[in-house]
C-alpha cells in the first residue's frame, strides 16, 4: 500500500505518465465542481434566508469569499510548488509553480470583483481602501508579476525556478502585507466601525458557503492540471511521447 | 417566492445578478483557454512533424 | 569573509564615484518626483503636509526601483557576475556587500536630503525628523527587495518593465509603515511601535533577500 503510493509519487514525475494520469482525473475533478457550484449557488440564491441588514445583496458571498479564500490557497499552493522545484529540481513541480499564477489571478480578480459590486450598495462607492480588499488587490499585482516574470523568459527551467522564487518572496510577504494594510486601514480609520463584515451567519447560510469553498478548490485542481498539462506538453514537444499522441497525429 | 421576486433579489437585483455573472464568465474563461492553448501546441507539433518528415 | 564583503563593498563604491554623474541623477529623480507633486495641487498648507509625507516616500520607491539595475546590469554584461557566482566566495555575501554599496550610494543620500524636501512641503521639524527615520530603516529594505527583483530579471533584454512589476508589491509594507508612521507622528501619537516593525523589516530583509537574490541569480546564469 505505502509502497503504491510512492510509486504513484513517483510516476506523477514522469511527463507521460502524469500526461496520461491526469487526463483522466480532469473530467470528473470538473463536473464535479461544476456540479457543486450548481447547488451551492442554487441554495445560495434561493434557499438561503434573507439577511437582516443587508437584504438579498449579501448573497454575492457565495463568490466573493470562496474566490478570496481559493486566491489564497493557490498562491500557498504555487509557492509550495516551487520550493519542490528548487529544492529538489523536479520538472513537473516547476510546471505547477507556473501554471498555477493564471487561476489564482482569476480568482482575485473575482473577489476583487465581487466585493467592490457587493460594496456599492452596501457603501455607496465601487472601492473603498478596505483593508481586505487593499490586501486582496496587492495579491493581484504578485500574481500579475509572476505571469509577467513567466511571459518574459523564455527558457521553461529558468522560467520555472525564477517563478519559484518570486512565488516564495511573495508567500513571505502576503502575510506581512496583510498585517500592514490592516494596520493602516485601523490607523485612518477613525471612529467608525468597518463595515465590510459579513452577516450574521446562520447555518442554512454557512452550508452553501462551504460547498463553494469545496466546489471551487476542486475546480481549481481541475483547471490546474489542465493547464499542466498544456504547460508539460510545450516543453517536451520535442519528445518522442508527445509526438506520439494519439492527439498529435 | 415568484421569479420576479427572484430577478429582483429584493431591489438588488443589478447588482447580484452582474456579480454571478462575472463569476460565471471567469470560471468558463478558465476552462476554455486552456483547451484553446491546447489544441494550439498539438497543431504546432503536428506541424512540425510534418515538416520534419518532409526533409526526410 | 570580512574581505569578501569588504573587497566587493569597496570595488562597488569605487564604480560608483566613477559614475558620479548616474548616482547624482538619481538623487535628482527623486528630488524633482517629490517637489514636482505640490504643482500639480492646490498649494494649501494643510493639504501640502497631509500628503508630504507619503509623497516623499512614494518618490524614495520609484528612485529605488529605477536605480536598482544598476546593481548586476554591467557586471552581468561583462560577464564578472558569472565569475562572482563561480568564485568559491559565497555568492550571498557578494550580494549583501553589493546591495550594501547601493544603498550608500543611493539610498542614504535620500535620507540626507529628505529634510529639504519635508521643508517644501511644510513639515514641521518633529516630523521631518520621524521622516528621516523611516527613510533610514525603509531604504536598506528597499535596496534589498529590489536586489531580488533585478536578479530575477537581469537577463531579460526588457527587464525594467518586469522588475517594476515584480518589486512594487512588495515594496507596499515598507511604504506603508513608513509613509504612515510619520502620519502618527504629526498627529501626535507615539510612533515607538512602527519603528519596531520597520526595524524587524529590516531584520527580515538582510537575513533572507541577499539568499534568495543568490539563488535567482544563479538561476538566471544558468538555469
Amino acid at each position: 500500500m505505502f509502497r503504491a503510493l510512492v510509486n504513484f509519487y513517483h510516476r506523477l514525475g514522469s511527463p507521460p505518465h502524469f500526461y496520461r494520469i491526469s487526463g483522466k482525473w480532469i473530467p470528473w475533478l470538473i463536473g464535479i465542481a461544476l456540479v457543486m457550484i450548481a447547488i451551492g449557488w442554487t441554495w445560495g440564491l434561493i434557499f438561503a434566508p434573507t439577511d437582516y441588514e443587508q437584504g438579498d445583496a449579501y448573497r454575492i458571498i457565495y463568490i466573493h469569499v470562496p474566490a478570496a479564500w481559493l486566491s489564497m490557497f493557490a498562491y500557498v499552493c504555487m509557492a509550495a510548488a516551487g520550493a519542490m522545484g528548487l529544492i529538489w529540481r523536479m520538472k513537473m513541480a516547476e510546471v505547477m509553480a507556473v501554471t498555477a499564477a493564471p487561476i489564482g489571478a482569476g480568482f482575485t480578480f473575482l473577489a476583487l470583483a465581487s466585493g467592490s459590486i457587493w460594496g456599492k450598495p452596501m457603501w455607496g462607492t465601487w472601492w473603498v481602501w478596505d483593508a481586505r480588499l487593499t490586501s486582496e488587490l496587492v495579491l493581484l499585482f504578485l500574481y500579475l508579476g509572476v505571469i509577467a516574470l513567466d511571459n518574459a523568459i523564455e527558457d521553461r527551467r529558468i522560467a520555472g525556478r525564477a517563478v519559484g522564487i518570486l512565488a516564495l518572496v511573495g508567500v513571505v510577504n502576503i502575510p506581512i502585507i496583510h498585517y500592514s494594510v490592516q494596520w493602516w486601514y485601523t490607523l485612518h480609520q477613525g471612529p467608525t466601525v468597518t463595515k465590510f463584515s459579513s452577516p450574521s451567519i446562520y447555518w442554512s447560510m454557512l452550508v452553501p458557503l462551504l460547498i463553494m469553498g469545496i466546489a471551487f478548490m476542486i475546480f481549481f485542481a481541475g483547471a490546474w492540471l489542465m493547464r499542466a498539462r498544456n504547460e508539460l506538453l510545450r516543453r517536451e514537444a520535442s519528445k518522442r511521447w508527445a509526438r506520439e499522441l494519439p492527439e498529435a497525429s | 417566492m415568484s421569479l420576479t421576486e427572484f430577478l429582483r433579489m429584493g431591489g438588488y437585483g443589478g447588482y447580484v445578478w452582474s456579480a454571478y455573472g462575472i463569476a460565471t464568465a471567469v470560471l468558463v474563461w478558465q476552462l476554455t483557454a486552456p483547451i484553446a492553448h491546447r489544441r494550439r501546441i498539438l497543431k504546432q507539433i503536428k506541424r512540425r512533424k510534418r515538416r520534419e518528415s518532409r526533409r526526410q | 569573509m570580512i574581505e569578501v564583503i569588504w573587497a566587493t563593498l569597496r570595488r562597488d563604491l569605487l564604480l560608483a564615484v566613477r559614475n558620479r554623474t548616474e548616482v547624482a541623477n538619481r538623487l535628482l529623480f527623486f528630488v524633482l518626483v517629490a517637489a514636482v507633486f505640490p504643482l500639480g495641487l492646490d498649494v494649501e498648507k494643510g493639504l501640502l503636509q497631509a500628503i508630504g509625507p507619503s509623497v516623499v516616500w512614494v518618490s524614495a520607491l520609484l528612485a529605488t526601483v529605477l536605480s536598482v539595475d544598476s546593481l548586476f546590469r554591467t557586471d552581468f554584461e561583462d560577464g564578472s557576475l558569472e565569475q562572482m557566482a563561480l568564485s568559491p566566495q559565497p555568492l550571498t555575501l557578494v550580494v549583501l556587500a553589493k546591495v550594501l554599496a547601493h544603498w550608500l550610494v543611493t539610498g542614504l543620500p535620500l535620507v540626507v536630503i529628505s529634510p529639504l524636501l519635508a521643508l517644501l512641503f511644510n513639515l514641521p521639524g518633529t516630523d521631518m525628523a520621524v521622516l528621516a527615520g523611516t527613510l533610514l530603516l525603509g531604504t536598506p529594505v528597499l535596496s534589498l527587495l529590489g536586489a531580488v527583483g533585478v536578479a530575477l530579471t537581469v537577463g531579460l533584454r526588457r527587464g525594467g518593465v518586469v522588475l517594476t512589476l515584480l518589486v512594487l508589491p512588495l515594496y507596499v509594507p515598507v511604504l506603508v509603515f513608513g509613509a504612515n508612521t510619520v502620519h502618527l507622528a504629526a498627529a501626535g501619537a507615539d510612533t515607538s511601535a512602527p519603528f519596531y516593525i520597520l526595524g524587524a523589516m529590516l531584520a527580515l530583509a538582510v537575513t533572507l533577500a541577499p539568499a534568495a537574490t543568490a539563488a535567482a541569480l544563479r538561476i538566471s546564469l544558468n538555469g
